[in-house]
């Protein structure tokens, strides 16, 4: 490739390929990424450029190819160790590697202690960074509760704590208001001439801004299209902008098609009718206003455009005028009907295109738009043409019985705009419709609402990130910080402004209103200009590695203190750390119960002597049968046992008392109700010890009987728990199983939510070891299972009223242990789970069975046979269990338990070791 | 309300459910294997019992007792001496140690009403009440055919004939099995409604339906009469081809008249579903939510352990749950036989809190759509 030749590459590339499963993301990558300088991959998304990135960055493992960063082999795991600390890494999305719950100052604090700083050293870094980003005002708080171009700030100042060689930047500014992302660019550059040396690759899919990079490198589906500087480019295809020479650089069957977008103006005639009227429009969550007094008014056939950055109230007055949000303040009117949720009328003349293209994957193209066509009540007999002719003009005949999930974006988007069509609506609603999609496609998609609105005279309300996109609206709103700045046509606009372009117009409205809000002053004017006058920012330490040994205290306690501030402000998971264990052992206790007592019983007396009497006394008085007014007959008796009233009915035949006293045989009758086999064999053995109870004291009490007590006597000593009552038995069995469920759930849950959420890149690109990643994970988890132990142990003693008969110090000690046994084995599950459902359920399932089912609970392991006596032998809720129950009810003592100690002992490293081989320091 | 937008709209529900493999493999999961693991592998309460003899009197009728207990009830005894004893039963090793006397044999013949002593762990529960009655009965009976050979017993001809209705050989997997059905219905009801609504929050086309001429009553009515007809076709087919036919276990009552009271339910449980759909805001906090609810209805609902061996505080609390009056109905039905005119309270009830709980779930679904995304 055609490289600068004074300039060594930062990075080679020889042959990579990767593949997702099936889709091949990078195909056959040769590359030569220059050292010291600027490098931008363009590209629109999913052509690869992510993947790239995280391949030099070394957060995903190399397939196939040569891949050398920093001059070293990235395969290597030595050099990664070696590079990782010379290497910062951005990943995509909004702060995607920072932590939504912790403030500003906490995130930075995180990844300061992860590269091993001291505490000095990290305080006077980060007051450095937040000076020069101007992040300073708002050091307290949470990351999620930054605007984009904040959060993107932040990221950085994560990313510079360690004074990078190399610094990769995926995607920073998309979705980022144009002052911000400017004021990024600026920051970037300011600290690019303090460090001089350090090399920048960033992603980027504006394709203004990669104008401004030294070097280029053009992507899609997977290949190299060409690199060199931007002027390069322009040279080579002849174009005037980046994005026309991006189109061209593409492949021939890919620009089969295109055309460049061609505005008819609109005729000013017929703009008297108004379709949309906005006036006032508030909209506040709690404390945050989100949308703060719009107004506005658009005109039938208009195409009107909002433009702001992520998170600045667009979607949110869609919402509104949709009615999905009632506004908390101010009022408006679609085509002369004031909004109103209840009026379905008025929403069968819109259609509306939600952010994320609501489509349901579940269904094909064709079922989606059946559906919306009889939702939205067009009539049968119209619904098949209708389709027919919105998939010839949408171009989606091909893919009419293909599911939306198999489609590339365009199409898909295509898609949702012909569903929001369906019923020929007078008005479209479209809320970013075109984030993500290729300039082709986009182009594509204008041409469509182009016709729309100056054929068919369909309003179009749109929203878009994009100020190419803006610039073909008829009027557009500039919205910002839930205000609208400005609204007119875009070329009014510009020249209002005097700018180059809508950008730059754009940026001088913004930083007019920033001078109104002194919040936002902090953030950017004034702050940014002292941070100016300083040069080379925050770069004034010589470079020198920070300590790395082996396993840092420092590193592991970073993530300690992370997860225990993110626990902390979580309601539902805290909920469920601190309240499930309680819940469940109070439906456990009384759930799992073996009791039975209170049972309902009658009987159909046909004798009526003082000896039946006698028998059926016998009977009432135990603790275990309640007696129910008598049996009348048996057709009472049949409906009062169907009816489960009564679990048994005595019957006892007529003449008796006179039979018994006779010596005569006589047969006494008893139904069970035998619904509930185990319930049923209780009685059973009930009714016949009482039956034999009785038949003895007659004995004894006749003349010439043998003498009492028969032949044994069997002195029974239920030891431990005399009462024989099922809560002292279940509570210090239930105790195990929950402190095994909550914990290892909790533990696996801690692990696979970073997955998810994407922040385990940390882990890949930082110099944390799996270990202290996993130590460090697993420290708060088995503070809070000892907290809910305690809790438990209060619960059983007060509530329960069972008490500690033995050594509360071993007790503790041994839970001590099986807590760290148990999140370890939830850290284990973690390692093979992606989603966090999976997480919860797998653990469930996977901790539950063994528990209840092999390790004593209810049969003890030594009455199990095959697999369930193997598992049962190796699992440790089993020695658990025998020192709780040692403990609680057997009044044991270390000495007294000592063999079941040793197997809780081996457990813990053979876990831990276990969990840090099968983790993974790099995404495969 | 119209009707074909909640006809198309639960259409839609179907397909969907079509699409999603896992929960369609739990469906299946949940009505036949595990319906059959539930009948098959319901332990018998003594199996393999460990039990230890401390055997002081080394005599023909001692020997005799130990040789009496034997697989599958019991592991073959262990013979100790009184010191093992205790560090036995402390260390968890035997449920049960008899402890036979010395001179028990002679004491015996000479009528002097000799005492066994039986030590029994009580922690164990499900071992140690049935347990304790079966070696009582058994040292009982080896100890009196034993005297037999020396004089005629005499005792009272009063005889006591004990007989099982509706399950007369206490069966447990017809129990198993019947049970296993009635908590799957709750328990995929409640998981497919809410799944349902969370999956359309977390694609986003909630407020896609929202913003379209449809209510919200239509949109929830939709969701339940389409997964509410799942679960219910499933458990019709899961008692006629799992419970009757594949286990053989009789059903006493009408099947109609059951999968009319399960109707009854399924109204309330998948309610609830929306209802814990609209709290949570994705799925894992979904599935926590899920764990805390269902366990308890399960568990306290009197389908697994009776009722009456409950605190009376939690009886009644659970009068509230719609399992819990399922749990009557179905019991009355499936296993009693029982008719219309026993049940009848039940279905009022399951239909007075499926009513509280489908308002309520409504107007919270109403409430929640502002924050739904």
């Amino acid at each position: 490739m055609n490289l600068p030749q004074h300039v060594q590459p930062v990075a080679r590339l020889r042959d990579v390929s990767l593949r997702y499963g099936r889709t091949r993301a990078l195909d056959e990558i040769s590359l030569n990424l220059p050292a010291g300088c600027m490098v931008g991959v363009i590209g629109p998304d999913g052509v690869g450029k992510s993947s790239l990135l995280a391949l030099v960055a070394g957060a995903r493992a190399a397939q196939t190819g040569e891949i050398e960063v920093l001059g070293g082999d990235m395969r290597a795991a030595v050099h990664r160790q070696r590079a990782c600390p010379r290497i910062a890494y951005m990943p995509q999305g909004l702060g995607g590697n920072l932590y939504a719950t912790l403030s500003v100052f906490e995130n930075i604090d995180f990844f300061g202690r992860l590269f091993g700083q001291d505490l000095a050293k990290r305080e006077r870094r980060i007051t450095e960074l937040l000076e020069s980003t101007g992040l300073a005002p708002f050091a307290a708080r949470p990351a999620g509760k930054l605007s984009g171009g904040m959060k993107q700030k932040l990221g950085l100042c994560c990313a510079l704590i360690h004074d990078p060689d190399l610094l990769i930047l995926d995607e920073p500014t998309t979705g980022v208001d144009p002052l911000s992302r400017r004021q990024f660019w600026e920051l970037i550059a300011r600290i690019r001439a303090g460090r001089p040396g350090m090399s920048v690759l960033v992603a980027t899919a504006y394709m203004e801004e990669a104008a401004r990079f030294d070097w280029l490198v053009a992507m899609d589906a997977g290949r190299v299209l060409a690199t060199g500087s931007a002027q390069d480019l322009l040279a080579r295809t002849g174009t005037p902008s980046l994005e026309a020479a991006f189109i061209a650089l593409l492949p021939e069957e890919k620009r089969k098609g295109h055309r460049p977008v061609e505005m008819t103006p609109r005729e000013a005639a017929e703009s008297a009718e108004v379709a949309i009227e906005a006036r006032d429009l508030t909209m506040r969550f709690g404390a945050f206003v989100a949308v703060d007094h719009v107004s506005f008014r658009i005109y039938r056939g208009e195409i009107f455009g909002f433009l702001g950055s992520n998170g600045c109230g667009k979607t949110t007055t869609m919402k509104m005028l949709t009615g999905l949000l009632p506004p908390s303040e101010g009022q408006a009117w679609l085509f002369g009907q004031l909004v109103n949720p209840y009026d379905l009328d008025t929403r069968c003349r819109v259609g509306y295109m939600s952010q994320g293209f609501s489509l349901y994957s579940e269904l094909t193209v064709r079922q989606n738009l059946e559906l919306h066509a009889r939702l939205f009540h067009v009539p049968t007999e119209e619904i098949q043409a209708r389709i027919e002719e919105l998939a010839r003009r949408f171009d989606l005949t091909q893919v009419i019985d293909a599911f939306p999930g198999a489609l590339p974006l365009g199409q898909r988007q295509r898609l949702s705009l012909a569903v929001a069509m369906i019923h020929r609506p007078e008005m479209l609603i479209l809320d970013e419709p075109t984030s993500g999609v290729d300039p082709v496609a986009r182009d594509g998609f204008w041409q469509i609402l182009i016709e729309l609105s100056r054929r068919d005279r369909v309003t179009i309300f749109i929203s878009t990130h994009f100020m190419n996109e803006a610039e073909r609206c008829d009027r557009i709103s500039l919205m910002h910080a839930g205000r609208v700045l400005v609204s007119d046509a875009p070329g009014a606009l510009i020249k209002k402004r005097g700018a180059a372009g809508l950008e730059e117009a754009f940026i001088g409205y913004l930083e007019e209103a920033a001078a109104d809000v002194h919040e936002s002053a902090a953030a950017s004017g004034v702050k940014v200009a002292t941070a100016g006058a300083r040069p080379g920012v925050g770069l004034s330490d010589p470079h020198q590695p920070d300590r790395r040994p082996a396993f840092d205290f420092r590193r592991m306690f970073s993530y300690t203190h992370r997860e225990a501030l993110e626990l902390r402000r979580d309601p539902v998971r805290g909920t469920l750390a601190l309240l499930g264990t309680v819940i469940l052992m109070f439906v456990m206790g009384y759930g799992i119960t073996m009791d039975v007592e209170n049972l309902s019983f009658a009987a159909l007396d046909r004798d009526q002597t003082t000896t039946s009497q006698n028998y059926i006394l016998n009977l009432a008085g135990s603790r275990y049968f309640i007696e129910h007014k008598p049996i009348i007959d048996y057709a009472d008796l049949d409906r009062r046992m169907r009816l489960g009233e009564l679990s048994l009915a005595i019957e006892i035949p007529p003449n008796f008392g006179r039979d018994v006293a006779r010596g005569r045989p006589v047969q006494i009758g008893a139904w069970i109700d035998g619904s509930m086999p185990s319930r049923a064999e209780t009685i059973r053995s009930y009714v016949q010890a009482m039956h034999a109870e009785w038949l003895a004291q007659k004995a004894s009490r006749a003349p010439g009987g043998p003498a009492p007590g028969g032949l044994v006597t069997i002195e029974t000593r239920f030891r431990y728990n005399p009462d024989v009552k099922s809560l002292v038995a279940m509570v210090p069995a239930v105790i195990p199983l929950l402190l095994l469920m909550i914990p290892a759930m909790l533990a696996a849950l801690s692990v696979v939510r970073e997955k998810e959420l994407g922040s385990i890149v940390n882990l890949y690109v930082t110099p944390v070891t799996r270990l202290e990643f996993l130590l460090g994970k697993q420290l708060p988890y088995i503070a809070l299972a000892m907290f809910n132990f305690a809790l438990l142990a209060v619960q059983a003693v007060v509530v329960f009223q069972v008490p500690i008969k033995g050594s509360f110090l071993a007790l503790t000690a041994a839970t001590l242990l099986y807590v760290t046994a148990a999140t370890a084995m939830g850290l284990l599950m973690s390692t093979f789970m992606r989603s966090q459902t999976a997480a919860i359920f797998g653990t469930a399932i996977l901790t539950l069975l063994p528990a209840t089912q092999f390790s004593g609970m209810l049969d003890p392991v030594s009455s199990l046979e095959g697999v369930g006596a193997f598992i049962g032998r190796i699992f440790p809720t089993t020695y658990y269990l025998i020192i709780s129950r040692g403990i609680f009810s057997k009044a044991l003592n270390f000495w007294g338990l000592r063999t079941s100690f040793i197997p809780l002992l081996l457990a813990v490293p053979l876990l831990l070791s276990l969990c840090a081989t099968l983790l993974r320091k790099q995404e495969a | 309300m119209r009707l074909a937008n909640v006809i198309n709209l639960g259409i839609k529900e179907l397909r969907s459910l079509a699409h999603d493999p896992i929960m369609l493999i739990l469906i299946a999961y949940s009505f036949t294997l595990s319906v059959y693991a539930a009948a098959t592998a319901m332990p018998e309460t003594l199996s393999r019992t460990p039990i230890a003899i401390v055997d002081e009197d080394r005599s023909p009728l001692s020997t005799r007792i130990t040789e009496a207990f034997y697989p599958p009830y019991f592991l073959p005894p262990v013979t100790i001496n009184r010191a093992e004893m205790d560090e036995r039963m402390d260390a968890g090793l035997d449920t049960f140690a008899l402890d036979i006397p010395p001179d028990f044999q002679r004491d015996v013949l000479a009528e002097r009403n000799p005492a066994i002593q039986l030590n029994v762990d009580a922690t164990r529960m499900s071992q140690a009440f049935t347990g304790s009655g079966y070696i009582q009965t058994i040292v009982t009976r080896e100890v009196e055919e034993f005297v037999k050979r020396y004089r005629p017993s005499a005792t009272l001809p009063v005889d006591l004939a004990l007989r099982s209705r509706f399950n007369p050989e206490l069966n447990k997997s017809w129990f198993g099995a019947v049970v296993q059905v009635i908590n799957q219905v709750t328990m995929l009801s409640i998981v497919l409604t809410g799944a349902a609504l969370i999956r359309e929050r977390e694609h986003g086309t909630i407020e896609h339906l929202l913003a379209m001429p449809v209510t919200p009553f239509e949109i929830m009515t939709s969701k339940i009469w389409s997964m509410a007809l799942v679960v219910l076709a499933a458990c019709a087919f899961s008692l006629v081809f799992m419970v009757q036919w594949l286990l053989a276990v009789p059903i006493q009552g009408s099947l109609a008249l059951f999968l009319a009271g399960a109707a009854m339910n399924l109204f309330a449980t998948t309610a609830l579903g929306i209802f814990l759909g609209t709290i949570a805001r994705s799925m894992p906090q979904f599935a926590l939510l899920m764990i805390l609810i269902i366990l308890p209805l399960e568990m306290l609902s009197g389908g697994r352990t009776p009722r009456e061996s409950m605190p009376e505080v939690v009886q009644f609390v659970m009068l509230g749950a719609p399992t819990t009056h399922f749990v009557m109905l179905a019991q009355g039905i499936l296993y009693r036989g029982a008719g219309i005119g026993i049940v009848w309270k039940q279905f009022a009830a399951l239909a007075l809190i499926g009513l509280a709980l489908f308002t309520y779930a409504l107007a919270r679904f109403r409430g929640a759509i502002g924050s739904m995304t």
